[in-house]
């Protein structure tokens, strides 16, 4: 399939730990893991202060549809169950457990029997996976179709476009035959096409991709441009298969669904062993990272200890990342743990760290030419500002995927992502209040005529 | 590890920054600038002077006045002043060129809100008030390598086709007109920079100065006089590529370029005055807004509402 590729920018890659296979991390002698670490609605503690638990075993319910269970990703006891502000921002609670280095793992683990769909969906939900790209969409939801969908491609998203991060390129080259098992289950329980989409500049990976496929019928390699922000689910949906996500759709509409790789291969794990997602590779790297590896780290290990392993010194660090300097998020404090979705942890120095001035707006377009999207960026950022929502709605500001191109590229600075977000904040009071006033309006219409 | 630094995302930048942009421009006008004193003398290095200096003065005075943050340092007056000064003949007075560094940096520009928000382009337009306003000063052209100093366009519309200078002479600049206008060549190599600098577009020289010469040759006048005489390349190249003042889209940038054109030759062709570049940029600046709203992309997935 043969489609026009959508704009980017190239950004630097710094992919310095793409050769470095994942090395494990000594056991913490403490983890906390948050209950909302995921999209969805938080889950629910079902352990008590002092209780023993194991890895592996559940410490916290699903408390919906959308929400996932969350096991221990060590064996110790339980110290505290507390209220503490978390990066998602919203105060959830957290269990915090202190390690007792033996690692024992529980003896409730086993693999699940899967015999349909249904009971794969289930496995899916119990195992705890997430989307491990970044955004944490529980991967059960994301797999569970309703009637009318109507699935043609299953893509497996390994374009780790943002740069310093190698983790998922990792997975593709150490953890190819667990790729291959989830793989396989997919084709058993969906029986369409999966297309596994790699960037032009990943030799190994893509090698390690290509032996994968080869031997299986309805799995193929798509090679991709090494640009930023290939990875973007609607870019690889659209530079894949030449479909385009409708605003407020979801790749099902278009018959997609994307999966991380690193998420394929935690899912086989789960369906090989029957360990749930407790532990995750992250790339650690930034310029005031001394030793850059890709590490395996329990679910809940502190930021502080992952960067003091790597040889990071306390003094030279002034900014800290969970994720990619594209998307990820600026932590105000390194005692914050590591989340099922964390893909990287970048220490950066003084100098990288600066915040740019931003300066008058030139109107010079690089944000409309190099948005993925086609957004008019530059009159977003003005409806934003002269505060009129109706404009923002006209632009289409909740299409935009904050990948950053624009404000990457923007000549003044200016915080084009911010702006952004701020702006589909006033679109969406907006219309709230503008449904409430027509709600108002149909009531006194109805009032008029009893 | 705590008090670190907190930002939103993207926490990497492009080099390119405004700065670095105005200082590419002014790479790209070194050529023209040379040329200009070795046809006009040292009173070109002169008026551009003067216009440069008094443009990024003004720019303080105001901003000093109005007690607001001085930018002048982000190189845009200066490119204003250039600009301006290429506009100009040898001769002009030196009280006038301040005075039509005044007209762009404080009417055309701050008035309007300063960078990034006018509408018109500071240098273009205080050229139009300086040719109405000081007529007698804005037409004398000295003489050039001891051809007349009257410029090609003027001959062209006076029927004085055999005084015209060669294609050569043309292109290379050696023949009256502006300070920086005259050699083709010159601004040539300028605009080449720019665009392999990436900072402009080809589109807008390009289709601006291919449309002069199709609607000159098709109106029976000769196209390579047209399209090298005049201040078309300057026009084309550095200021129909201004971004506060023209389209951000490429398919708007071309709209810009063809309309310009047409509008140069009617207004050569047809008008009063000989030379109708500023006219015609000036013209597509008040129609920006509207190609730009015109040319918007459509937003990938976006449902009309």
């Amino acid at each position: 399939m043969k489609v026009k590729k959508l704009r980017g920018v190239h950004t630097p890659h710094h992919k310095s730990t793409a050769g470095m296979a994942a090395e494990t991390m000594p056991i913490p002698a403490e983890v906390r893991i948050p209950m909302a670490m995921s999209i969805g609605a938080p889950a629910t503690p079902i352990v008590s202060v002092g209780d023993e638990v194991k890895v592996g075993q559940l410490i916290a319910e699903p408390s919906g549809f959308v929400s996932v269970p969350i096991h221990s990703s060590v064996s110790g006891t339980v110290k505290s169950i507390n209220d503490v502000d978390e990066i998602t921002g919203q105060g959830a609670v957290s269990i915090t457990i202190t390690a007792d280095g033996e690692q024992s793992i529980s003896e409730d683990l086993a693999p699940p029997e899967v015999s349909d769909l249904q009971s794969f969906l289930d496995a899916v939900r119990n195992s705890g996976v997430v989307g491990l790209g970044g955004a944490g969409f529980p991967t059960a939801v994301k797999l569970t179709l309703n009637e009318q969908a109507k699935l043609e491609y299953i893509l497996i998203n390994g374009a780790e476009c943002e740069p310093y991060i190698t983790s998922d390129t990792r997975t593709m080259i150490d953890d190819a035959d667990l790729m291959l098992d989830g793989i396989l289950l997919l084709k058993r329980f969906f029986g369409v096409k999966i297309i596994i989409g790699v960037e032009n500049n990943n030799p190994e990976a893509i090698k390690s991709m290509q032996q994968l496929a080869a031997g299986e019928d309805g799995v193929e390699v798509n090679i991709l441009p090494a640009l930023y922000p290939q990875g973007g689910e609607k870019v690889l949906i659209f530079n894949i298969t030449g479909r385009i996500v409708p605003e407020g759709g979801l790749p099902i509409d278009v018959g997609c669904v994307v999966l991380n790789c690193t998420t394929v291969a935690a899912m086989a794990r789960y369906f090989n062993t029957g360990m749930p997602l407790v532990s995750k590779c992250i790339t650690v790297d930034g310029s005031a990272v001394g030793n850059p590896k890709n590490l395996i780290v329990p679910v809940g290990t502190y930021v502080r200890e992952i960067l003091e392993y790597c040889g990071t010194s306390e003094d030279t660090v002034k900014k800290v990342l969970l994720g990619g300097p594209m998307m990820g998020q600026s932590i105000p404090s390194t005692d914050m743990p590591i989340l099922k979705a964390t893909n990287a942890v970048l220490a950066f120095n003084e100098k990288d760290a600066q915040t740019p001035v931003p300066s008058a707006c030139i109107r010079c377009g690089r944000c409309v030419s190099h948005c993925p999207l086609q957004l008019t960026t530059l009159e977003i950022e003005r409806a934003f500002e002269l505060n009129k929502p109706e404009l923002l709605e006209h632009y289409k500001v909740n299409l935009c995927m904050e990948c950053g191109c624009c404000a990457f590229n923007c000549p003044s600075r200016r915080p084009l992502i911010q702006s952004i977000k701020m702006a589909k904040i006033m679109l969406r009071d907006y219309q709230t209040a503008q449904r409430l006033e027509a709600e108002r309006k149909a009531a006194k219409e109805a009032e008029k005529n009893e | 590890m705590s008090n670190l630094s907190v930002s939103i995302s993207p926490h990497i930048r492009n080099k390119t920054t405004t700065k670095s942009i105005m200082f590419d421009v002014v790479i790209a006008l070194i050529p023209a600038y040379a040329a200009s004193i070795l046809v006009f003398g040292a009173r070109a290095a002169l008026i551009t002077t003067v216009c440069m200096v008094s443009c990024v003065l003004w720019e303080f005075i105001y901003q000093k006045a109005m007690k607001m943050t001085v930018t002048i340092n982000d190189g845009s007056a200066l490119i204003t002043g250039i600009i301006l000064a290429f506009n100009l003949p040898v001769g002009i007075e030196i009280w006038q060129a301040v005075f039509g560094s005044m007209v762009a940096i404080i009417l055309v520009k701050q008035l309007f809100g300063g960078l990034g928000k006018n509408f018109a382009n500071p240098a273009v337009t205080a050229r139009i008030v300086m040719f109405l306003a000081f007529s007698v000063s804005m037409t004398t052209w000295k003489p050039v390598d001891s051809i007349t100093g009257a410029t090609p366009l003027a001959l062209m519309a006076s029927g004085d086709v055999y005084e015209l200078p060669s294609y050569i002479k043309m292109f290379l600049g050696l023949h009256g007109g502006s300070l920086g206008e005259t050699s083709a060549l010159a601004l040539m190599i300028g605009g080449l920079y720019l665009i392999i600098k990436k900072v402009i577009s080809w589109h807008t020289p390009v289709v601006f100065i291919a449309t002069v010469f199709a609607f000159s040759a098709v109106l029976g006048q000769n196209p390579l006089y047209h399209i090298l005489s005049g201040g078309l390349f300057l026009g084309a190249i550095f200021m129909a590529t201004d971004y506060v003042t023209t389209p951000q889209t490429d398919a708007g940038r071309v709209v810009f370029g063809v309309g310009a054109g047409l509008l140069t030759v009617i207004f050569r062709v047809y008008g009063s005055y000989p030379e109708g570049v500023s006219f015609a940029i000036l013209l597509m600046n008040i129609l920006t807004p509207y190609i730009n709203r015109a040319t918007q992309k459509k937003p990938l997935g976006g449902i009309k509402a």
